[in-house]
């Protein structure tokens, strides 16, 4: 075998592996979606059931009980508000701290991230009562709000992960001709560091996307979210697994075509073997 | 750029966290020093370390503790080595790569409790699960995976659900490797490992870090998997640091005792921290 | 300190804008149980007739749902016109003036509701909460392998027997086991029907001071006895197991014989879920030493929140979900074996009811027999069968719950794991007041 073949070998494998690991990772997705086709009879038999006759019966309930679009309209709002929101703020402070570190950057980075310490059961009360007093319950502005602030620490350090890596000989030849802050960033850091930015608001959302503690605690009808519509399925006194299949399914199919469009864009940019 | 620019650009999200830490840190502190149960809204008044006192005497609270602590450092450890390897393996181009790309960070858009509900009962339920089914037709005794590795169970849900994290952000990081460093490394004749532990590995640092800070701050709180599969149990075998605070603010309502236990876990927290900081931080500003 | 608190909170903010909920709509917080959702999808009908009403609901599962409305109410939240509540928060809420007394309507026929429900819903005389479906727990079983086996079931069997009739029917081999039990912790999952258990083993859960009595030679016997059954005559990984795990097990015909809610009932003799539909029978509870609290009494009930803006309207909803012309309009819409039940007497009085329903006769015989007032064979302080009607426990109940866990999986004694109970039942209580 030559040095050629041996090599093809090797990719071929890893080929099949990288197939292999990515089946078992995705295969209780696959489980889930199947079962969101069955009955709920047919969701329990012992063995499992592979193959089967597939029924819309569990889609048509959810259709018929909820109003799946609002929730989904909702969790869209809110997630992708709160990411927004958190991207505005994190951008320009990230950039600041990656192009111009101090002793003290790291431990800035540190202390936001502690703010993210305190569990949410435990700081229920005091966001409840502010939440209240306010006049903001059941709005998608406070979950928008919530939503930012929590993200915004991990935001701000996965930025500054990505910026970090981009080479500063470039900003620096940017900085000779003169180019304004606002520019840099524009022109220079955010076309480069695309890919960085993408997968951090990709996290973001999903993080968002599935906070299950304040999107019900704070809300009635109005702002539920898809966490909600997924609870009003969550065990009952009966039987639910393919009906909360079929609503997690739901809930989740957004967000999966999504992170399907975003993936092209997740590992542009960061290509700077050219430049340096 | 000026000093007072970077300051400028930075102010906005150290104000605002710094509200949003001091807002709701501050009223949970009073909270923890006064007599606040929701369900008797007539007994107040202040009782210094008394909440403080109750939570750290319960007999679970030590084994509480140090499964927090298994569990942070297991799932960590499994999510990064995994992370980082699969990255690794999908990191140059091939046919579908696209689709396994999704297809590994999907576990990641499931919402915990569902994640929850999917593995406890149709994966690992003893009698009706996909395992024992698999587990029989291999002639086996099925495990009772809930019953007799509880906290193990809920490491397997946890890496599963945050494996995909690690390699969102790691194959991200890899694209900005040196192509040519490793070109010339590979005709030096530097093998695969070599290259692995002397080139990829040392730019990786910095996400590997960014990686183990943001999950532990996530599993020190984790509650929903526990909370659907088996309630803490059996004893307290999958009780953490959250769930018991759970049972204190959601069950006894009792404010005071909970707001004690979040003091707790902060400072759980912060502990876990500084050491992971001495561990990986250094390679944060680097 | 109150004052304090508040002004706190105001300073804190420096806003404060009452929520004011919309005239004519009304906001409901109920649980994601099936007899609820066909209240939900039957609610056009409420409001074609009453024009000007317009009802929203927040449909939860039910440990979301508690957790969701005790907040509001003690927060003063206000963000629910009438709350879905059990029958384990109404005399508690009642006692503390956080829920409206109701008073109805002779047509409604407050009397029709059977006695054991309105007792368990009410503080000093008045009624909190409208019962919508009631349950209580009894054994289901499977006729044709008890047949097979050469044994019958009486009407009020004993553990004894239950735990020979287990054995016989036991067939591992084939996986099938004798009987099937909860094992997941929680006030409301295993320990719901372990209070049963211990009740008609003698057992209670507090003293006359208030102590508790985990550590009594009652709980002992009764906790062993639950342990050695399931362990001998039980499906693996029995501590996960609670309601929908056990229903899933014996629909695909995996168990003899299940004590659990007596709307299962339902579930289980349906063909379109259930295997053995036309296999399963019904029985009371089993009984060690005493009859009294041998099988639990819940009801799913709606309340309104004390000083609610449209008590009106809300109090017309309540008449009309739980009224008997409710009943009949289910009736006509899915027919008698779709009722909610558990609540009226005349609904089993209704033959074309008795005779959809074949639990009917089993289901009445448990609730009719359960007293939440009386429910051990000493006398306690508390009121409720299944639980003890104190703000505290909930704590308790799952931790003790998590104790019996690990004495069902081995991991500990009987002894060690009643002694534990008992340590963490004991702070809880020393924490809320009882005793020094």
């Amino acid at each position: 075998m030559t040095d050629k073949q041996r090599e093809n070998l090797k990719n071929r494998i890893a080929v099949v592996a990288a197939w292999g690991v990515a089946l078992i990772f995705f295969f209780p997705i696959f489980w889930m979606v199947l079962t969101s086709f069955k009955t709920e009879g047919q969701a329990i038999a012992v063995p499992p059931l592979l193959v089967f006759e597939p029924t819309l019966e569990n889609y048509i309930e959810i259709q018929e009980r909820t109003n799946y679009v609002k929730f989904a309209w909702n969790s869209v709002i809110t997630s992708f508000g709160g990411t927004a929101v958190a991207l505005l703020i994190a951008i320009p402070s990230a950039y600041a701290m990656a192009f111009n570190p101090t002793h003290r950057t790291k431990d800035i980075l540190m202390w936001m991230l502690s703010t993210k310490m305190l569990p949410a059961v435990g700081v229920l009360m005091p966001i409840y009562f502010l939440a209240q007093k306010a006049g903001l319950f059941d709005t998608k502005l406070v979950l928008v709000i919530i939503y930012a602030m929590v993200n915004l620490p991990i935001v701000m350090l996965i930025l500054f992960n990505y910026f970090r890596e981009i080479p500063k000989e470039i900003l620096e030849a940017s900085r000779m001709d003169g180019t304004s802050t606002y520019n840099e960033i524009r022109q220079i850091v955010m076309p480069l560091a695309w890919g960085g930015i993408a997968s951090t608001a990709l996290l973001s959302i999903i993080l968002c996307w599935n906070e299950a503690f304040w999107s019900i605690v704070l809300t009635t009808t109005e702002a539920s979210t898809l966490t909600a519509f997924v609870a009003s399925f969550q065990a009952p006194e009966g039987l639910f697994w393919a009906k909360v299949s079929a609503v997690s399914t739901l809930a989740c199919a957004p967000i999966v075509i999504f992170g399907w469009l975003a993936q092209k864009q997740l590992v542009q940019g960061l290509t700077f073997g050219a430049v340096k | 750029m000026n000093r007072t620019l970077v300051r400028l650009l930075q102010a906005p999200s150290i104000i605002l966290l710094l509200l949003w830490m001091i807002v709701p840190l501050s009223m949970t502190l009073y909270f923890s020093t006064i007599r606040y149960n929701l369900l008797y809204p007539e007994r107040e008044g202040f009782i210094g370390l008394e909440n403080y006192r109750f939570f750290w005497t319960d007999a679970a609270f030590f084994p509480a503790l140090m499964n927090t602590l298994v569990l942070v450092g297991s799932v960590l450890i499994i999510t990064v080595v995994l992370g980082l390897a699969i990255s690794v393996l999908i990191d140059r181009p091939f046919r579908g790569r696209g689709i396994v790309r999704v297809m590994l960070i999907s576990p990641f858009f499931i919402m915990p409790t569902v994640s929850a509900l999917v593995w406890k009962n149709m994966m690992m339920d003893p009698t009706t699960g996909l395992f024992a089914a698999m587990w029989n037709a291999m002639g086996w005794q099925p495990i009772e995976w809930l019953q007799d590795m509880p906290l193990f169970s809920i490491i397997l849900m946890v890496s599963w659900q945050w494996t995909p994290f690690a390699i969102l952000i790691f194959m991200t990081s890899l694209q900005s490797q040196d192509q040519e460093q490793k070109e010339a490394a590979t005709l030096d004749g530097a093998g695969f490992w070599s290259q692995f532990y002397n080139l990829t590995l040392p730019h990786m640092a910095r996400p590997i870090s960014i990686v183990i800070l943001i999950q532990m701050i996530f599993h020190l709180s984790i509650f929903a998997e526990i909370f659907v599969t088996t309630s803490g149990g059996p004893g307290v075998q999958s009780t953490n640091l959250t769930y018991l605070i759970y049972i204190q603010s959601q069950q006894a309502f009792d404010v005071g005792v909970a707001s004690a236990g979040g003091v707790f876990a902060i400072i759980l927290a912060n502990i876990v921290a500084i050491f992971l900081i001495r561990a990986v931080g250094k390679t944060l500003t680097v | 300190m109150k004052t304090l608190k508040k002004t706190a909170l105001g300073i804190a903010l420096g806003l404060s804008t009452a929520l004011v909920a919309n005239a004519g709509e009304l906001t409901i917080a109920t649980v994601n149980n099936g007899h609820m959702i066909e209240m939900q999808k039957l609610t056009p009908e409420f409001e074609k007739a009453n024009p000007g009403i317009t009802v929203k609901w927040v449909t939860l599962d039910e440990g979301t749902l508690r957790s969701r409305v005790t907040t509001d109410i003690t927060t003063k939240g206000g963000q629910f016109d009438i709350m879905t509540i059990g029958m384990y928060e109404a005399p508690i809420w009642g006692s503390r003036g956080w829920l409206e007394s109701l008073a109805f309507s002779d047509a409604y026929d407050v009397d029709d509701i059977l006695p054991a429900m309105r007792g368990g819903l009410s503080h000093d005389g008045n009624l909190y909460a409208a019962p919508f479906y009631g349950e209580s727990s009894m054994i289901m079983y499977r006729k044709d392998l008890l047949d097979a086996a050469g044994m019958t079931m009486p009407d009020n069997p004993t553990w004894g027997h239950v735990q020979d009739a287990a054995a016989a029917m036991t067939d591992k081999d084939n996986g099938v086991y004798g009987i099937c039990l909860r094992g997941k912790p929680g006030w409301g999952d295993n320990m719901a029907f372990l209070s049963t258990m211990a009740n008609s083993f003698g057992a209670k859960w507090f003293n006359d001071d208030w102590t508790p009595d985990l550590d009594s030679p009652a709980w002992n016997h009764a906790v062993n006895f639950y342990v050695d059954l399931l362990n001998n005559y039980g499906p693996p990984g029995s501590s996960g197991n609670s309601f929908n795990e056990i229903l899933a097990l014996i629909n695909e015909g995996k168990c003899g014989m299940w004590i659990d809610a007596t709307i299962a009932a339902s579930f289980v003799s349906d063909p379109a879920q259930s295997k053995v539909a036309d296999d399963i029978a019904f029985a009371q509870s089993p009984v060690a030493v005493t009859n009294r609290g041998a099988n639990w009494l819940w009801a799913w009930s709606l309340a309104i929140p004390a000083g609610t803006k449209q008590k009106d309207d809300a109090v017309k909803f309540l008449e009309w979900a739980t009224s008997k012309d409710y009943i009949e309009l289910v009736a006509a819409t899915n027919g008698w074996g779709s009722v909610p039940t558990g609540t009226r007497a005349s609904t089993y009085a209704n033959a074309n009811f008795t005779a959809a329903a074949k639990f009917a006769d089993a289901e009445l015989k448990a609730i009719m027999s359960a007293n939440p007032a009386n429910s051990t064979q000493d006398e306690t302080p508390y009121v409720g069968v299944q639980f003890a009607a104190i703000p505290e426990f909930q704590a308790i109940g799952t931790a003790v719950g998590q104790q019996m866990t690990a004495a069902l999986a081995g991991d500990i004694s009987v002894e060690e794991a009643l002694a534990n109970a008992q340590t963490a039942a004991d702070r809880e209580m020393k924490k809320g007041g009882y005793y020094k």
